[in-house]
């Protein structure tokens, strides 16, 4: 398996969306670097022929019928949001134009 | 009042020897005492307690009552509780209050049970010592130098400590077993779809499992006949019928077929503990269970599958909290990246970081058939032997955890040798099987735990079991000094 570089650890946080800083990345380098170490000794078991896990109790997806079985909480809803106005929430501002 | 049964304190409630009011009052009285000692609750809801104790009380003067109607009880952080803040243990959460009470919430507030406050947990139940939670590590009431174990150690160290008859916990790795194994107490994970997970702050969707923490298996088979059952809004719920599952505790267990397996018992297990375990099942057999050697090859597998599968569903289930929609938000963020990235990093503890990396990593391209479709296999056979094992035994005995309590900080910068606290647990997640620990003994004044592993739905058979064996022996009934 490859071994883990700081570059890696800084493309994980970016697909992940996390802000890592510098100083966190070494810790983050070292243990990952070992739970993966840890991890690859799966690859010494010959798992051909098995099938892959689907669900520990064999039974298929449930549905439903599709209609409306909730009620209308929006007020509630609107009560819960830190900001709301004429019925909206209010979402900071980051998205330059 | 603290140290009687549920079955005991219901029968008070009833004959109107103490109300719920006096009885809340007791419990509070003790956290008050207590608490500052074990950190065991993130959200104290003590006037809440006492309306819905107010109410009981009415409940149980017009014979309106359950059999659980008035008894106090103590939620892990995780279940949703509509108007009362859901951290899940971690900063992120800090400012979330439900819309909504879990489907186990609802169903402990509709059976009566005045709810005394939130839980402690390592942050969205990521961990086995609850020293990752934002509002701090919990102390074992056992030796508060030690760790009550995780994800539940809240759950676990209140109960131990007596602020509360029960607790509910959830066990995606052994969060349930491991902690209630540290402290003293039986807890029951029980049956993948068992109980309703919908209004539960999800870690990992296919291993997430609510339960409930106790003194006594009889206890624990009070709660579970409120909380389990068919719930429509959980989609893995499972419509197995619920059995009453007070009503076999004293079933004999003459030809009950005891399955040991050796790899629980190689290397890395405390011998003290061993010795411990092997006495229980001797007890087991004077009961009149039979004891097999069995094996499970795969056992070495287990945590390093977990590690797979664990992360990758973290790292699905955790992408909602982006800082937009509700939990923390970063302050004055530049670009809508910079929102992202900075409010869950500043918003995350450095273990969900971690395990949220490891995720994306077992995910991303490349390594997806190499680790995550490998784990799944790995899950399946594990899965198989255990089927195998099934028809040739009745339960899985073995010890919960391979040490007792460990002393805060031993190994929090280490997270492989913590992940191997769990390495009995895990399979049990893997499997969706029914799992209980229980009280065996002490090593170095400190609690041990037995587990019993069951077939699929068979709760109640284990509840048997473990009840069986506290008739027998008083493991159960002893409590930490000072708080007795």
């Amino acid at each position: 398996m490859k071994t883990l570089g700081i570059s890696d650890i800084e493309k994980l946080a970016r697909l992940a969306q996390l802000k890592i800083e510098a100083t966190e990345i070494p810790i983050y380098l070292n243990s990952l670097s070992n739970i993966i170490d840890m991890i690859s000794t799966m690859q010494t078991v010959d798992t051909d022929t098995i099938e892959r896990f689907d669900n520990p109790l064999n039974i298929s997806q449930r549905l439903r019928p599709d209609t409306i079985t909730e009620p209308n909480q929006r007020e509630l809803f609107q009560s819960l949001t830190p900001h709301t106005t004429a019925g909206l929430y209010l979402v900071p501002k980051v998205l330059i134009v | 009042m603290h140290l009687k049964s549920i079955a005991e304190l219901s029968k008070h409630l009833h004959a109107k020897q103490i109300s719920s009011v006096e009885l809340t009052q007791h419990f509070l009285s003790r956290i008050k005492q207590y608490e500052p000692r074990i950190n065991s609750l993130i959200t104290l809801t003590a006037e809440l307690a006492l309306e819905q104790a107010q109410q009981a009380d009415v409940n149980l003067a017009n014979t309106n009552a359950g059999a659980l109607t008035g008894i106090p009880f103590i939620h892990k952080d995780n279940f949703c509780t509509l108007g009362v803040k859901t951290s899940a243990g971690s900063k992120m959460l800090d400012n979330f209050i439900a819309p909504y009470n879990a489907t186990v919430t609802q169903k402990l507030y509709n059976a009566g049970m005045p709810m005394l406050g939130k839980a402690n947990m390592d942050e969205f139940a990521m961990g086995s010592s609850n020293e990752n939670s934002y509002y701090g590590p919990v102390n074992n009431p056992w030796n508060l130098h030690t760790v009550p174990g995780g994800s539940s150690g809240g759950s676990a160290a209140a109960v131990a400590a007596g602020f509360a008859p029960m607790a509910t916990a959830t066990d995606t790795g052994g969060s349930i077993r491991q902690p209630a194994a540290f402290c003293g107490l039986t807890g029951l994970k029980p049956t993948y779809g068992r109980v309703s997970r919908w209004g539960i702050i999800a870690y990992a969707s296919s291993l997430d499992q609510a339960g409930i923490m106790a003194h006594r298996a009889e206890d624990v088979a009070w709660l579970m006949n409120v909380i389990a059952g068919f719930d429509a809004h959980d989609a893995t719920s499972i419509s197995t019928p619920v059995p009453d599952y007070t009503a076999s505790l004293n079933a004999s267990l003459h030809g009950i077929r005891v399955g040991i397996p050796k790899e629980y018992f190689a290397e890395g297990l405390d011998p003290e503990i061993a010795t411990c375990i092997l006495d229980a099942a001797k007890e087991l057999q004077k009961l009149g269970a039979t004891l097999h050697d069995i094996s499970l090859p795969s056992t070495h597998l287990a945590i390093p599958a977990y590690y797979v599968i664990a992360p990758a569903e973290c790292a699905s289930n955790l992408a909602r909290f982006d800082g937009v929609r509700y939990g923390y938000r970063c302050e004055a963020p530049k670009d809508l990246n910079d929102l992202y990235q900075r409010s869950r990093g500043e918003g995350f503890g450095t273990e969900t970081k971690r395990r949220i990396l490891i995720g994306t990593y077992m995910l991303s391209a490349g390594y997806y058939q190499a680790y995550y479709v490998k784990a799944q296999k790995i899950r399946q056979l594990i899965c198989n032997e255990f089927n195998t094992t099934f028809k040739t035994v009745d339960v899985i005995l073995s010890p919960t955890a391979p040490t007792v309590a460990f002393p805060h900080q031993t190994k929090s910068n280490d997270p492989i040798s913590m992940y191997l606290s769990d390495v009995y647990t895990v399979a049990t997640n893997m499997t969706g099987l029914p799992g209980i620990s229980l009280p065996a003994g002490f090593v170095n004044k400190l609690p041990i735990g037995l587990q019993l592993v069951g077939n699929h739905c068979a709760e109640a058979k284990i509840l048997n079991i473990a009840h069986r064996y506290q008739q027998v022996t008083d493991w159960h009934n002893y409590r930490a000094e000072g708080f007795t």
